[in-house]
């Protein structure tokens, strides 16, 4: 159970995707414009890399190598649509708003990456500990972004009024510009508390995905790094 | 001919597929500190996108609607662009190493690129036909390519720019293309 619970603090606090890996940027800079798509679209992902990794583990010894990639694509994708139809029967409202970016999970670096850097070598209940940590490290990472946004941009969260009735919203923030802003100073302050741990002299190595940068998505790293 | 360009400029600029719609966005971070290989980039994109536009369109057409298997859309088509994908590279090997040697290194790259499988999953939503299909996926990857394009000559002229410590390195950039997004909404009075 220990092994568990390691797992779970490993993805929700010492590798958060978002604010450690740096991975999945596309779905957090489009679906964080409110605090609860921010919610859904870390759930859904929760689901899916959960089931994903259970999958995956379950399957890691009836799988080639060489063919491994396909095969994790296909069990992941198959995830995907059936969440999808499951959203779009129970939860039609979060369907339409995150509309062509559920499919779009598929191509998400966090799932192959957790596919490939540990669901295949793994046990299957500790792969699906995994997953579920890291779903919920970016439910955590989506829903803080969203309600960031939300706030600023619309003086709400999850959709109550918070700020007095005197607050000019700045509409930008949850426009596009303003993912990316956020985005950006988030990243500055990543930077900024890596600087000082440096200096410190702790380790800030980070185990898994080859780099803090988003091009660890999966299969193009070897690519990326020639670049 | 009229809808045709204005799917083209709709795509292309005023949902431009990195600045509105946050699709592959890892190249436009990770490929566009230089102008060559941004160029390079961007160029191998309008190759892949145009051609998977088309090859879905067509599997989609003639396939999955009369096998009334829709559902399947999504595993279909993330296969058959990686197959596509490796098969545009092996033939740029055979058939014409100059391309292959402009194009080949980014090639594997957009695999998992989501634009690609985006602009396929588009094009079924909103019930394009294949000539619609396959404008639209070239607008989108012209408008890829302006992105990204435009944002390694910005890379290059901030480079040696006196940036605080902090935001060095992706902060500046995700910064750029803060202000590049702002100036991509003036075209959205262009509808």
């Amino acid at each position: 159970m220990s092994k568990a619970g390691e797992r779970l603090y490993n993805g929700i606090i010492k590798e958060n995707p978002t604010f450690v890996l740096m991975l999945g940027m596309c779905p957090t800079l489009a679906v964080t414009t409110s605090a609860m798509n921010g919610l859904g679209m870390g759930l859904t992902t929760t689901v899916i890399l959960a089931m994903s990794n259970l999958m995956i583990s379950a399957l890691r010894k009836v799988i080639p190598n060489g063919v491994r990639m396909p095969a994790f694509i296909v069990v992941v994708a198959s995830f995907v649509t059936i969440v999808q139809f499951l959203l779009q029967a129970y939860v039609p409202s979060l369907y339409q708003s995150l509309g062509i970016y559920i499919p779009l999970i598929v191509v998400n670096c966090i799932i192959l990456g957790r596919a490939e850097a540990y669901a295949s070598f793994n046990p299957v209940i500790p792969s699906f500990f995994d997953g579920v940590g890291m779903g919920l490290g970016f439910t955590i990472g989506l829903a803080s972004i969203g309600i960031v946004r939300e706030l600023i941009g619309a003086g709400t969260i999850f959709g109550v009024q918070v700020m007095p009735s005197f607050y000019q919203p700045i509409t930008i923030f949850i426009l596009a510009p303003g993912a990316f802003l956020v985005l950006s100073l988030l990243t500055a302050a990543q930077n900024r508390v890596k600087r000082k741990m440096q200096e410190k002299g702790k380790e800030t190595k980070i185990g898994s995905g080859c780099t803090g940068e988003c091009a660890s998505c999966a299969s193009s790293c070897k690519g990326g790094e020639t670049l | 001919m009229r809808e045709l360009l204005m799917i083209a400029v709709g795509t292309a600029f005023i949902n431009n597929v990195v600045l509105s719609q946050f699709l592959g966005l890892c190249a436009f971070l990770g490929v566009s500190k230089k102008m060559d290989t941004a160029a390079g980039m961007g160029g191998a994109v309008i190759f892949v996108i145009t051609i998977s536009s088309f090859v879905t369109a067509l599997i989609y057409k003639f396939l999955l609607l009369p096998l009334n298997v829709t559902y399947l859309q999504t595993i279909v088509f993330i296969l058959v662009i990686a197959a596509l994908v490796q098969f545009v590279e092996m033939f740029l090997k055979k058939s014409s190493p100059s391309l292959y040697n402009a194009l080949g290194v980014y090639l594997p790259l957009i695999t998992t690129n989501c634009a690609v499988l985006g602009v396929a999953l588009i094009n079924v939503q909103k019930s394009y036909g294949i000539v619609e299909s396959v404008v639209n996926g070239l607008a989108t990857a012209v408008g890829f390519t302006i992105a990204i394009v435009l944002m390694a000559g910005i890379r290059e002229k901030t480079e040696y720019n006196d940036v605080p410590e902090s935001f060095k390195g992706s902060p500046i950039v995700l910064l750029t293309a803060c202000l590049m997004a702002i100036a991509f909404f003036g075209f959205s009075s262009l509808k």
